[in-house]
């Protein structure tokens, strides 16, 4: 099964990169993890293929003041095992270490996974709850943008033709408490339906809440219907009841197949809202 | 475009198509046909390898993303004549039927070991959840994956 015929080329530098991946027909390749399944089946011809693999200023984690600044190259299993990803947003290295199978964790990279935003995917939900920003670098300069305005739709992203996603930045933790929870396609172990929740606790009442969902929707969508449910409450079960019950209602567009039909998602995406809530509280 | 890429010790230098998969180049330049290709879905690791130390889906590797860098199949485990130990359990263990996921199978095991010495069940059906297998029920994969880390 092989793709049809492309150009590839090896960039030499970001601005190589950002000028290779300017031209008609021109993509970015990472991991690949994304764009070479899609290829095999010929759902996608690019014309070139622009390598950013080895491009050392996309590469590494590190943390910087208050946030952790995770390069766009950085894999899924790298995110996982690192320890400053771990004390600084434990939700996104506990939804790294769930992405598909141990190969695609050593291939699959966090910049590629959310440029492409597959609706299936777990990363976008979890730096969107996190609050992360996306620093992207194009021919017409440097941007940084917030997760709420990058994810736009179905795979669709903010990101302007040629533009690179160069690292990923995210707000300390700091004293909150995180989870994700995820229902796994038991095939692709893609999510069918994922939550991530941070919560802030104090004196044993939730003071502050930010709820996403990816999975069930065809973008990563924050609810505040379902953040306000657990504000004010002792996270008790009548609270994690109404909380879901308003997750559920609250999302207008969910998407259905022959696994998991609509309804099915939407009731789980309660369920999974409650397992992340005690998951977080742990 | 021009590869050089070390298979199992040996270097070879190709010519290659920027789309040949490094599966292809390894069951059609090289003839190394251990690897499988069980799906076009990236989903069923037969044709997992090693490269540069890290487990990976040749389906999903381009050759030309390969260059410059080692790969380990299934031929390559052996040394000295002698099947490698995870090669033996399978055997002892009765780890495979058809035999067609068992080089995937295998490799992710040695992969899964180098990171894990002493798995739990738990972590090493985990460790396989990328590897598909219609014959065994898994049972007994589990069961030389255990046996190879002497956890038995
Ligand atoms: C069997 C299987 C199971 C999977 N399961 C899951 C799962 O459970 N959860 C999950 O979240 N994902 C899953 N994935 C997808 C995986 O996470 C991909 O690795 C990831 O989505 C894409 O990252 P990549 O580096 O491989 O990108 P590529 O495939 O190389 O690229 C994807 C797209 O992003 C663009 N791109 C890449 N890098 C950049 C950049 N830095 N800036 C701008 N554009 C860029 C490319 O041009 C392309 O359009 C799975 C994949 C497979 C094959
Ligand atoms: S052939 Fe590579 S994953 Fe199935
Ligand atoms: S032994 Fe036949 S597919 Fe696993």
């Amino acid at each position: 099964m092989y793709p049809s015929n492309f150009d590839y080329q090896r960039a030499a530098s970001v601005a190589d990169a950002i000028q290779k991946g300017s031209s008609d027909g021109a993509k970015f390749l990472a991991g690949g993890h994304s764009l070479l399944p899609a290829l095999k089946l010929r759902l996608n011809e690019p014309e070139s293929l622009v390598d950013i693999a080895r491009l050392d200023a996309l590469k590494g984690i590190s943390v910087t003041g208050s946030s952790v600044r995770i390069g766009a190259l950085a894999t899924h299993a790298q995110i996982a095992g690192s320890a400053d990803v771990k004390k600084h947003a434990p939700a996104l290295a506990s939804a790294c270490g769930q992405v598909g199978d141990p190969a695609v964790r050593n291939r699959g990279t966090l910049g590629g996974n959310l440029a492409h935003t597959d609706p299936a995917s777990d990363p976008p939900t979890v730096v969107l709850a996190l609050g992360g920003k996306l620093h992207l670098q194009g021919s017409g300069g440097n941007r940084v943008v917030a997760a709420e305005d990058f994810f736009l739709d179905l795979f669709t992203t903010d990101l302007h033709p040629g533009e690179l996603i160069t690292a990923v930045e995210i707000p300390s933790i700091g004293q909150a408490k995180s989870a994700y929870a995820k229902m796994a396609h038991p095939a692709s172990r893609y999510a069918v339906v994922g939550v991530c929740v941070v919560l802030e606790v104090s004196g044993g009442k939730c003071s502050k809440a930010r709820v996403a969902v990816g999975g069930a929707t065809p973008k990563a969508t924050l609810s505040a219907a379902a953040a306000n449910a657990l504000v004010g409450s002792s996270l008790d079960t009548a609270a994690l009841d109404a909380a879901a019950q308003a997750l559920s209602a609250d999302l207008s567009d969910v998407m259905g197949d022959v696994y998991a039909p609509e309804d099915y998602r939407r009731a789980m995406a309660g369920v999974y809202l409650k397992r992340a809530v005690r998951a977080a509280m742990g | 475009m021009k590869v050089s890429i070390k298979v199992n010790g040996t270097l070879y230098e190709r010519e290659v198509e920027p789309r040949m998969l490094l599966v292809h180049f390894l069951r059609e330049e090289l003839g190394l046909t251990g690897t499988n290709v069980g799906c076009d879905t990236s989903q069923c690791g037969a044709c997992n390898v090693h490269l540069n130390g890290q487990l990976v889906k040749s389906c999903t590797c381009l050759a030309v993303q390969a260059d410059g860098g080692e790969v380990t199949t299934i031929e390559g485990l052996k040394s000295n004549g002698h099947l490698h130990p995870m090669q033996e359990a399978f055997w002892e263990k009765h780890g495979l039927q058809c035999g067609f996921c068992t080089p995937g199978m295998i490799m992710t095991s040695v992969a899964l070991l180098q990171s894990n010495p002493h798995p739990t069940d738990e972590e090493i059906r985990h460790g396989l959840e990328g590897n598909l297998c219609r014959c065994t029920g898994y049972q007994n994969i589990v069961a030389a994956v255990k046996a190879a880390a002497g956890t038995k």
